[in-house]
């Protein structure tokens, strides 16, 4: 796999940092897991945050605290690397777990459009960003829009172009909000993508408007 | 507030941690090889206390930062295991610990299967001898890299690693646009980038 487009760096300092909305976070650690660009700058980053936090002027701890911590080692169970119950995946780790294995065929897609297809992946209610997969049909172009706040899209499978350039499997979309994009899916094969948005994707043009509600993204 | 986390930063503490590391090293593996509680009771007097402004500094309640202490703690010992000096610092594995509690806190409620958000719980490829020297020189990068980096750069980096806020919130709290904060994450970054190719 050859990974043309990467994560804006201050994504990934985000990331790094832990604050980077919870559905974000799930499309940049599952790039993350196909590109060693981005796992080493992942790397460093938090090499980085290690130094700020470990510069910290400390505050006391009381003794209880202290010897309750000593106290409950016995009973601790040591951390092992988890067995993992699911079997080696096309898709990559994170979402493969989100996915609890099931493969991107299997899913029960909504069709939400000709051509386009669209499955809901869970976040937590602290979340303020949604997560899904996105079908996209062969030949078929998505509605123009522009995006109210962050998004990113990882291509898992599939190819598609727009104004910035081709996007295929590994390839990330970590774009700024005023950019406006038309992505037209090459022919041959489905283009699948995982998508996180922060706010309500905004359709452009009005026949597309009139749909978003249908549509639902 | 910010003057205070400028004082925090203190250059010598930066040459001290570089010590401190291959301490942390030595005492995380000691209990890994040999649960060895009088290591993991110095990790935790060096630690705790760091811990513990770290969980206040995000808003938590001096008792609510005391049991986060409490649980990462007990991480470290139940994970050293897992610690691999080949990935990178001790420093970063334990605050990536302290991170990951936070972020599990917040997240409770919720039947997300958790993602490992860190690198460092994951198996590594095989480092070689060669490699952990580099890692070894990349902690002591990473400090001169932090030191050289413009304050309006490092403000931006305290607020997203120590005040955990977002780029959004950290621009409406320097009354920045938000584009101007992503800028300054990206050039804190590239200077880090820079100085670790050095080492190459």
């Amino acid at each position: 796999m050859t990974i043309n487009h990467h994560l804006d760096t201050a994504t990934i300092v985000a990331h790094a940092a832990g604050n980077l909305d919870e559905a974000l976070s799930m499309v940049v650690a599952t790039h993350l897991d196909l590109c060693p660009v981005c796992h080493q700058a992942s790397r460093q980053a938090a090499l980085l945050g290690g130094e700020i936090l470990g510069g910290l002027d400390g505050t006391s701890v009381s003794e209880s605290c202290r010897s309750k911590t000593l106290s409950m080692l016995d009973t601790a169970t040591l951390h092992r690397f988890p067995k993992s119950s699911l079997r080696k995946s096309a898709v990559p780790s994170p979402l493969n777990h989100l996915l609890a294995g099931q493969a991107l065929k299997d899913l029960k897609w909504k069709n939400k459009a000709p051509g386009l297809g669209l499955y809901d992946l869970p976040v937590s209610a602290a979340s303020r960003g949604k997560l899904f997969l996105m079908r996209i049909s062969a030949g078929k172009a998505m509605p123009e829009h522009g995006h109210g706040g962050e998004e990113i899209t990882l291509i898992l499978s599939g190819a598609y172009s727009d104004s910035i350039g081709r996007f295929a499997a590994g390839d990330v979309a970590d774009l700024d909000q005023e950019f406006e994009h038309r992505p037209i899916v090459e022919m041959g094969a489905d283009c699948i993508c995982l998508v996180a948005t922060e706010a309500p994707t905004r359709f452009k043009s009005w026949p597309a408007r009139l749909l978003q509600p249908f549509i639902g993204i | 507030m910010l003057a205070l986390a400028w004082n925090m930063l203190k250059p010598e503490t930066l040459t001290e941690r570089q010590n401190e590391d291959q301490v942390t090293r030595r005492l995380i593996l000691s209990v890994a090889k040999n649960l060895d509680r009088e290591a993991f009771a110095s990790l935790f007097d060096a630690f705790a206390p760091r811990l513990k402004s770290f969980m206040i500094r995000k808003g938590a309640s001096p008792e609510v930062a005391e049991d986060l202490v409490q649980e990462t703690m007990i991480s470290v010992w139940r994970k050293a295991g897992l610690y691999d000096p080949a990935k990178g610092s001790a420093l970063t594995w334990v605050f990536t610990i302290a991170r990951n509690l936070r972020i599990d806190r917040i997240r409770k409620e919720s039947t997300l299967p958790l993602v490992e958000l860190g690198d460092y719980d994951a198996p590594s490829d095989d480092a070689g001898g060669d490699e952990i020297v580099t890692r070894r020189q990349e902690a002591e990068s990473v400090n001169r890299a932090l030191a050289e980096i413009p304050a309006e750069q490092k403000q931006v980096l305290m607020l997203a690693f120590v005040d955990d806020i977002s780029q959004s919130e950290i621009a409406a709290r320097l009354n920045l646009p938000l584009g101007t904060v992503k800028s300054r994450m990206r050039l804190a970054y590239a200077r880090l980038r820079k100085t670790l190719e050095t080492l190459n």
